[in-house]
């Protein structure tokens, strides 16, 4: 079994607490939810950090509640739980089927849609044992200078790995960031940063405490589509959200939103692709070939690398077959 | 009674078994599914210390220099060793002895063991690796076969001129003329990439110097006989000074049958130390420790006639043997041995060349060395059956060998229920209404094959028997069975539990086996090759009737009658003209004693003398042969290329299904595993050396939802060479799910896949480059 390095271990009873914990600035601090990702982390010496500030024992941050159509989601709230809420499944469907999408039955009871939001980037010359790293010469992420997908890059490409980030992000999803200093509210997009080694703009004394999804529009649909290579525990090679308004007299697109993710280190928004299906009934051919062309305009602007395991040629010819299907699947489910 | 008696397949007593056929729970179910169960790394011994392994960084680098004088000094480290204090070279062969316990010269791939820590606990031992300096020169290295064959490649066993690991060529009949007399000939190169066993226990070992001088180790080992002469040779102690004992053990197939680094650190840690030194490997260092399938390059060559009766087969294969040689030699031959049937050929033809490259050592994995040929074959045969427009399955049909008879290599067939394991598959597939006619995207496919129950050829040339099985009836009413055999999970001690019941007429709880210590128990030679339950069942039989004949004539004499009258069936023992005289086992067994003195008995098994009058004519022959068919269903996705294997349809004949349930568990076992192999897994490094994903994230392996539907249809062949009938299960069942996915992939999209794995991506390129071809043919029109 891999050993963990030595650190401290500071268990807050209180959110207070923990965020005065995360002010004391001497010590490297790592903060652990549901853990899931920071034990492997530690266990590979990605992280070595001085101290490790669990929230094991500090309450709330757990809820899932509804305000006129607004979902509010604490962000300790399991990935489990959030798959399996009535709440989610009517409001955000897209959300559902990224965090039922997780790895596997017995990470997600643990797991926790805050830490899944902030997972780390992930590269197939990153995530490995301490000794692989090594022998590899190490990595631009970490203890090294050199970019193992980029010839001479000089910038990290790990790519962003969270199931949940692009159905949020398709559903305008906001997050709450809270330090001794006062609270924060930013649009999730404004979050991530599209860089491998600091995706996320969270500082070092902030925790993330709370999700919102907006109350979406009457006629939201949402789909979530994942390449990977089984059907549970693996990551993502690619992931597609997408959000479909659609007028429910007419049955027409009113707006839509498709976010990939496993591409760069950021959630790529696709752009440009009102025009091709805004005003498309969801019944018919017509919808079917707007499906497709957006699909194509999607691969257009993705160029992946071999940041992730797999042929990154496949991975984009996959672009337009997912994207069409999230769209697809997501106009036919009512 | 010797070891080379039949003994027949029928019940001891009367016309039905009492036991065998029963779907008996394992003696070590209830154990494993509490969390009672003992594993090596379960073991704790006062003063333990914890071990741990430094590794190569390097694919192949002339080792200059080792420091280890920083590591010693660290507090809590007790001893640290190199090469140069294990520098006994071993190997699972006698003939090809190439390896070392830590690299003395060179190290051959990344990941190699160079130096070993013994420290009060795993971080102190983690934190000295650190500490130890290694200077290396660094050398070039091959990852490619044929690279490495090339003339001017630097050898990587500097004993060895070129990095030919092993050569074999053999010609049975005359290939070139029925060549060229054939109608037809299918000509194609095939690939197959490396697999590993991924099993679920890592390797572990714990050694102890007792005040006795006696060296016991306890390891997850499926070889402990070969353990015990290995550890004996390399650390220069008398065989007798050194016990091996193998504790429960977490699935091996073929990953555990080699002595490996582990274990001879621990024990030579132990005697520096005086202290018990335990090493558990880490997931990483399983798949560094590998001994997996060898990747393979085949081209083959199929003559037919026009019938489609089979005239001759040409295969040429280069093997990737990873840096070590293993059981390599072996492979080498079964990658062409194994092919003389199951199909009647007029001539064979092989040669095959293994090939050192600097990567982890390929070995033995479940089918070993013919799963890979088979794959190559039976798509060949699916290829020449769409040339002549025949159902495969017929093909196959007409091609088939009979019961009792002799390959043209020279191996000997009894039993044979090939037949019968076609027709299961085509039943239960519906494959004559289905086949061919099924929706674009969806499709079935045929695979047959053959494998051994065993060897005749003992990895150490020697006229002992193979199996030995020591018996001792106790008056509490208990039989104890001492066998030297290696139950890993497949069943091997449930099996014997179950013969030695039904041989003396007991109920199952009146059996104890004891397994796989080398003090205790006489020599069992492990758990490969197919061997246990047919061997190991026939010494169980042999050691039991001997034991049956002395309570039969104690009660015989007791009862003033025959012993032929008298019957020892379910705890009980009664003559059979007078059913009224009846005592219970344990009084039998007490008059038996009181008559004959303590009662214990021995017996044997060895295999009878097999295989062609040519060298090499010993390996790939075996005492039976089992037979297996499966029809695979799968979808294609033809806009992404995955492959779904919706269903695997698994006949095969394993003789007599001595326990169902632990046959069907082998035979589903087998078959996803196949699947997974043809699907998914690739063990594989990088153009550095480095493994592509040293782990079971990124060597994926199923979950349940990746498991295909799955049904075990069990054909009964028979066989009078196995104990009542039985031949082998374990591996014979996984060779056809490859090839019968891909001839699946066939009738389902018009695609033929010949190199693995059966990538989405690679599936996608190959339905492209059909679509190109299609457009094209077109645009021609």
């Amino acid at each position: 079994m891999l050993r963990m390095p030595r650190f401290e271990v500071s268990c807050p009873e209180s959110l207070p607490e923990a965020l005065a914990l995360l002010a004391e600035s001497e010590l490297d601090t790592r903060v652990m939810a549901g853990g899931t990702d920071l034990l492997v982390a530690l266990k590979n010496r990605l992280e070595v950090p001085q101290r490790v500030v669990s929230l094991a024992r500090v309450g709330g941050l757990d809820h899932v509640t509804e305000q006129e159509g607004s979902l509010a989601i604490g962000a300790r709230v399991t990935l489990a739980q959030l798959g399996a809420s009535d709440l989610v499944r009517r409001l955000a469907p897209a959300l559902g089927e990224a965090a039922r999408s997780v790895a596997s039955p017995q990470v997600r009871q643990v797991a926790t849609i805050g830490g899944n939001a902030l997972l780390s980037t992930r590269c197939r010359y990153y995530n490995q044992s301490h000794f692989w790293r090594k022998a590899l010469g190490f990595c631009l992420k970490k203890d090294g200078t050199l970019c193992h997908v980029v010839e001479g890059g000089k910038k990290c490409v790990a790519a962003a790995s969270g199931d949940t980030a692009p159905a949020l992000l398709t559903l305008g999803a906001r997050v709450t960031l809270e330090s001794q200093h006062g609270v924060r509210a930013l649009p999730l997009l404004d979050l991530y940063r599209n860089d491998g080694i600091a995706n996320t703009v969270l500082r070092p004394d902030e925790l993330l405490t709370e999700l919102v999804v907006p109350a979406q529009r009457p006629g939201h649909r949402g789909a979530y589509e994942k390449l990977r290579v089984r059907e549970a525990i693996d990551y993502p090679l690619l992931g597609v959200a997408v959000r479909l308004d659609v007028d429910p007299d007419s049955a027409v697109v009113t707006d839509v939103d498709v976010v990939l993710t496993a591409l760069q280190a950021k959630p790529r928004r696709v752009a440009r692709i009102d025009s091709l299906i805004v005003g498309v009934p969801i019944h018919g051919e017509a919808f079917e070939a707007a499906a497709a062309q957006l699909g194509l305009r999607a691969r257009d602007q993705c160029h992946p690398v071999a940041n992730v395991p797999g042929d990154p040629e496949y991975r984009r010819k996959l672009v337009p077959v997912l994207v069409r299907r999230a769209l697809l699947r997501a106009a036919g489910a009512a | 009674m010797a070891a080379r008696d039949r003994h027949g397949s029928g019940p001891p007593f009367g016309d039905v078994f009492k036991v065998v056929g029963t779907s008996a729970r394992k003696v070590d179910g209830m154990a494993k599914a509490t969390g009672e169960a003992v594993f090596t790394d379960d073991i704790t011994l006062p003063g333990m210390l914890h071990a741990k392994t430094l590794r190569s960084p390097h694919a192949h680098a002339r080792i200059v220099a080792i420091d280890t004088t920083r590591a010693a000094a660290l507090p809590g480290v007790r001893a640290v060793i190199t090469g140069r204090d294990l520098p006994g070279r071993f190997g699972v062969l006698p003939w090809t002895q190439d390896e070392t316990a830590l690299a003395l010269e060179k190290v051959r791939f990344v990941g190699e063991p160079v130096a070993a820590v013994a420290a009060v606990d795993e971080d102190t031992a983690i934190d000295a690796l650190e500490l130890i300096r290694i200077e290396y020169e660094l050398l070039t290295p091959h990852f490619d076969p044929l690279d490495a064959l090339r003339d001017d490649a630097a050898p990587i066993h500097d004993t060895r001129e070129r990095n030919v690991s092993k050569n074999v060529l053999l010609e049975f009949g005359d290939v070139n003329a029925e060549f060229a007399r054939a109608d037809v000939v299918i000509d194609e190169h095939y690939s197959f990439h490396g697999t590993t066993h991924a099993a679920i226990e890592p390797h572990c070992a714990l050694a102890r110097l007792g005040a006795d001088g006696v060296l016991t180790l306890y390891s997850s080992t499926q070889i402990t006989h070969y353990v015990q002469r290995t550890v004996a040779k390399v650390l220069e102690l008398p065989e007798h000074l050194v016990r091996v004992i193998q504790p429960c053990v977490g699935g091996g197939f073929g990953g555990k049958s080699d002595p490996f680094s582990l274990e001879l650190c621990v024990c030579k840690l132990a005697c520096i130390t005086g202290r018990p030194v335990k090493m558990l490997y880490d997931r990483e260092e399983v798949f560094y420790t590998h001994r997996g399938r060898h990747p393979m390059q085949m081209h083959f060559r199929t003559a037919a006639t026009r019938e489609g009766k089979l005239l001759a087969l040409d295969a040429r294969t280069v093997l990737d043997g990873g840096a070590y040689s293993s059981f390599g030699l072996v492979t080498t031959y079964y990658s062409g041995q194994l092919l003389a049937g199951p199909y009647a050929l007029d001539a064979l033809r092989f040669d095959s060349t293994r090939v050192f490259t600097n990567k982890p050592p390929c070995g033995p994995k479940r089918g070993h060395g013919a799963v890979q040929p088979r794959f190559a074959f039976e798509v060949q045969l699916d290829e020449l059956a769409t040339r002549l427009d025949l159902d495969p399955i017929e093909l196959r049909r007409r091609g088939a060998l009979p019961a009792y008879t002799e390959t043209l290599n020279g191996q000997r067939i009894t039993s044979n229920g090939l037949l019968a394991c076609l027709t299961a598959v085509e039943r239960a597939s519906e494959w004559r209404v289905r086949r061919g006619r099924l929706p674009f995207g969806v499709g079935l496919g045929v695979a047959a094959s053959m494998y051994i129950s065993g060897t005749n050829y003992p990895v150490y040339p020697n006229e002992m028997p193979q199996a030995g099985i020591v018996l001792e009836a106790n008056r509490s009413g208990l039989v104890t069975v001492l066998t030297g055999s290696n139950d890993i999970g497949q069943g091997a001690s449930t099996i014997v539990r179950m013969l030695v019941a039904e041989e003396l007429g007991l109920a199952l709880d009146q059996v104890r086996v004891v397994a796989a210590d080398t003090d205790l128990c006489p020599v069992d030679l492990g758990a490969y090759s197919s061997r246990v339950t047919f061997m190991v069942g026939n010494a169980a039989i042999d050691a039991c009737r001997k034991l049956r004949a002395k309570l039969t004539s104690a009660l015989a004499a007791h009862w003033e009658t025959f012993e032929g009258d008298i019957v020892l069936s379910e705890g009980e023992a009664f003559d059979r003209k007078e059913p009224t005289r009846r005592l219970s086992l344990k009084e039998a067994i007490a008059i038996a004693e009181a008559k004959y003195d303590t009662l214990a008995t021995a017996g044997s098994y060895n295999t009878p003398k097999l295989g062609g009058a040519y060298r090499g004519g010993t390996i790939g022959a075996s005492p039976s042969y089992s037979f297996t068919a499966h029809v695979a269903e799968v979808r294609v996705d033809d806009e992404t290329g995955r492959i779904t294997c919706e269903h695997l349809y698994v006949a095969h004949d394993c003789g007599r299904a001595l326990n169902p349930m632990l046959v069907a568990g082998q035979m589903d076992g087998s078959a996803y595993m196949g699947a997974a192999e043809a699907l998914m897994e690739d063990h594989d490094v990088d153009e550095r050396g480095l493994h592509r994903g040293p782990s079971l994230l990124d060597y994926p392996i199923p979950t349940a939802l990746d498991v295909p539907g799955l049904s075990s249809l069990i054909v009964e062949s028979i066989d009078p060479e196995g104990p009542y009938g039985a031949k082998e299960a374990g591996e014979g069942p996984l060779h056809p799910a490859v090839p019968a996915i891909a001839n699946a992939v066939y009738d389902a999209v018009g695609v033929r896949l010949r190199h693995l794995p059966f990538t989405p991506a690679r599936v996608l390129a190959e339905l492209e480059q059909q679509r190109a071809a299609l457009e094209g043919r077109r645009a021609r029109c």
